[in-house]
């Protein structure tokens, strides 16, 4: 190779080249670091001064009051995915890492599940949310209502639930599983008090993590969910719910200051709920991470 | 004696459950047949995500057979977008209702969509791996741990909060401080007068392909940062022992040895711009009927219409607007599709590093 010559020249042009790439990495890291907390403090500066805490405790009123409904209503939604997509995503999740294994003739229908779930990761929301509009709130004449919201936005989560729980219980040891089998546990006991065990800290980040997206979402809602200034119901059809993004989305192209504050305001509650998930899965990540080392 | 034990312990078991209520018999049945419960249900749960795709494109399919009948292929290269008269009788074509004088192309959806994309790939791509590199090679744990984490976190953030930022603060502060420098330096020559010309309020063509850039630049360089700590370190050494520079080693070690998991990782982080919906929307103007004359231009990609057509297009008493869109999602569902399963591909293809690909943590 070419690479190593020694004309003084080149020494120079390659040590210029080096101080070029070195600053550039540099640079680069300032353009992401940069505009994420520009936009964080950008958030933080246009909503706290005119902060009322009561916009916790008093119901929206479309572009003005407060937006307690929608607070409750984007924590039901995230409750509601948490039960939906919890479960189906742990289990395909359990038998992608563990049922699926290329020994029997489950290689081709597992490669065909693996394949549709990762296919349904990169679908994009909006179409997701129009076949939820067109097929369940229209075509059931379940209406604006949360039922086919959840099962919309389960949808969409479900992969990235099923992949970390994958890579979760792909990471517990060899030795664990030996251990259980030679103190002759059955499979599905071992799978239940060994192998979730020792994978829950990842089960749990992925879930939380897929409940902020959850949480975050806004065009797979806007059709499915419909949009009320109501507390959330008890029901699941028939009765919109309101949710954060929402007021983000509709009030801050609206005239008055007063619709600029709600979705201000909004867009920090989000950021807050976001940022708190976010930060738990990494303490989880963190700890379990230490206690692994601590074992070894 | 073990055997014997475990025969003593199992009638015992037995004859108390007989007596007892039926949901402790469910339970002693689910427990002795635990690794059959097991395998079904995950069996089960792992078919719906296959049942759920097949369930969406199948809507779709039938809802946009209807437009596909009347618009024909002119919908792919056609830039109208007329809704048509609500007053006048219903008029048919090929059999399908539609109102008198409506006539649709999704041409400029199609460009909009691509354009922004491809922006934001050439924008996300370099920046990706110098931050990768940064965070790997240049900085200490203790800084570029938590700097990873905060990259982490901005995969996070609700796009429509990154789209109120870009609306109110980047694309008004571009308009006024960065583009009109930009448009007046720039020489007038074949590719780069599309860098010319008036540069408008903020939202459009690069306003978006920017806001997209920044949203799909963690997707890529948390994956981009993991896969260059996995490159083991001697052929690094090896490298630097020759007299490699660390851009060098970069150059000519550490990326082809991670190549297909970063052109991965950048396939995926496409796939999320081509789908993003609500951040486009309030950063492009959401101005339907043609494709941006430079690149401020307004513009509207086929996601940003979809959301912001709905609303209306449920008001054509017809359906036909709706069937419209419904081709419309069928045309970004395929380019999306073919974009991740080609994603796959080349990462199956060339790579056996098991590399995490994706939003993991």
């Amino acid at each position: 190779m070419s690479i190593i010559s020694p004309s003084m020249q080149r020494t120079r042009a390659r040590r210029v080249r080096e101080m070029l790439f070195r600053s550039a990495a540099m640079a680069s890291l300032v353009f992401v670091v940069g505009p994420a907390m520009w936009l964080v403090i950008e958030v933080v500066v246009r909503a706290v001064p005119h902060w009322h805490w009561n916009v916790l405790t008093t119901v929206s009123q479309g572009t003005s009051g407060g937006l307690e409904n929608a607070i409750l209503g984007t924590l039901v939604i995230m409750f509601g995915v948490l039960i939906i997509a919890g479960t189906i995503g742990i289990l395909a999740g359990i038998h992608f890492a563990e049922l699926a294994r290329p020994r029997r003739s489950g290689k081709a229908s597992g490669a065909v599940l693996r394949t549709a779930t990762e296919v349904l990761s990169g679908f994009p929301s909006i179409v997701l949310g129009y076949v939820g509009y067109i097929a369940l709130c229209v075509g059931l004449h379940w209406g604006f209502s949360l039922l086919p919201a959840l099962l919309i936005l389960s949808l969409m989560v479900v992969p990235y639930i099923a992949k970390a729980t994958e890579s979760a219980i792909r990471q517990v040891p060899t030795n664990y599983r030996e251990g259980a089998e030679a103190l002759g546990m059955s499979p599905g006991y071992m799978l239940r008090r060994i192998v979730l065990k020792s994978a829950l800290p990842g089960i749990v980040t992925g879930v939380l993590i897929a409940l902020s997206i959850a949480g975050g979402e806004t065009a797979p809602l806007l059709y499915t969910a419909g949009i009320t200034n109501n507390l959330p119901s008890a029901s699941l059809i028939h009765q919109p719910i309101g949710y954060l993004t929402y007021y983000v989305w509709t009030d801050y192209n609206q005239p008055t200051n007063e619709a600029h504050y709600v979705s201000y305001d909004a867009a920090l509650i989000l950021l807050v709920m976001v940022l708190v998930l976010l930060v738990t899965s990494r303490i989880i990540v963190a700890r379990t991470q230490r206690h692994a080392e601590g074992n070894r | 004696m073990s055997v014997v034990g475990g025969d003593a312990e199992s009638i015992t078991a037995i004859g108390p459950i007989r007596r007892t209520s039926v949901v402790r018999r469910i339970g002693a049945l689910l427990r002795s047949n635990e690794e059959h419960v097991w395998r079904w249900s995950a069996r089960t749960a792992a078919i719906i995500p296959l049942a759920g795709l097949a369930f969406v494109l199948s809507v779709l399919v039938l809802k946009a057979w209807p437009a596909v009948k009347v618009n024909g292929f002119s919908f792919l290269t056609s830039s109208a977008w007329q809704p048509g008269s609500t007053y006048g009788a219903v008029v048919h074509t090929n059999g399908v209702a539609h109102p008198p004088g409506s006539s649709y192309g999704a041409w400029p959806l199609i460009a909009g969509t691509l354009q922004t994309s491809i922006i934001a790939v050439l924008i996300a791509l370099p920046i990706s791996i110098g931050t990768a590199f940064a965070l790997t090679e240049r900085l200490p744990t203790w800084i570029s741990k938590p700097l990873g984490f905060f990259v982490e976190i901005l995969a996070g953030i609700p796009s429509v909060v990154i789209g109120l930022w870009g609306v109110l603060t980047l694309g008004p502060l571009l308009a006024q401080h960065v583009y009109p420098l930009i448009a007046n330096h720039v020489p007038n020559v074949p590719v780069l007068n599309y860098f010319r010309g008036p540069t408008g309020y903020g939202e459009g063509l690069l306003t978006s392909g920017l806001v997209l850039g920044l949203m799909i630049v963690p997707i890529i360089a948390s994956t981009t940062r993991d896969l260059f700590m996995q490159v083991p370190p001697l052929p690094k050494e090896g490298g630097e022992a020759l007299g490699l520079t660390d851009a060098e080693v970069a150059r000519w070690v550490t990326i082809p040895w991670v190549r297909s998991g970063i052109i991965g990782a950048t396939v995926l982080g496409l796939g999320r711009a081509l789908g993003e919906t609500i951040a486009v929307a309030m950063v492009s103007g959401s101005v339907l009927g043609h494709v941006a004359p430079n690149i401020y231009g307004t513009m509207t990609t086929v996601a940003a219409t979809i959301v912001s057509q709905l609303d209306s297009a449920a008001t054509d008493g017809t359906g036909f607007a709706v069937s419209t869109l419904a081709e419309a999602g069928l045309i970004l569902a395929v380019i999306s599709v073919f974009v991740n399963v080609a994603a796959r591909v080349i990462v199956n293809r060339t790579s056996h590093l098991s590399a995490p690909v994706g939003r993991d943590s």
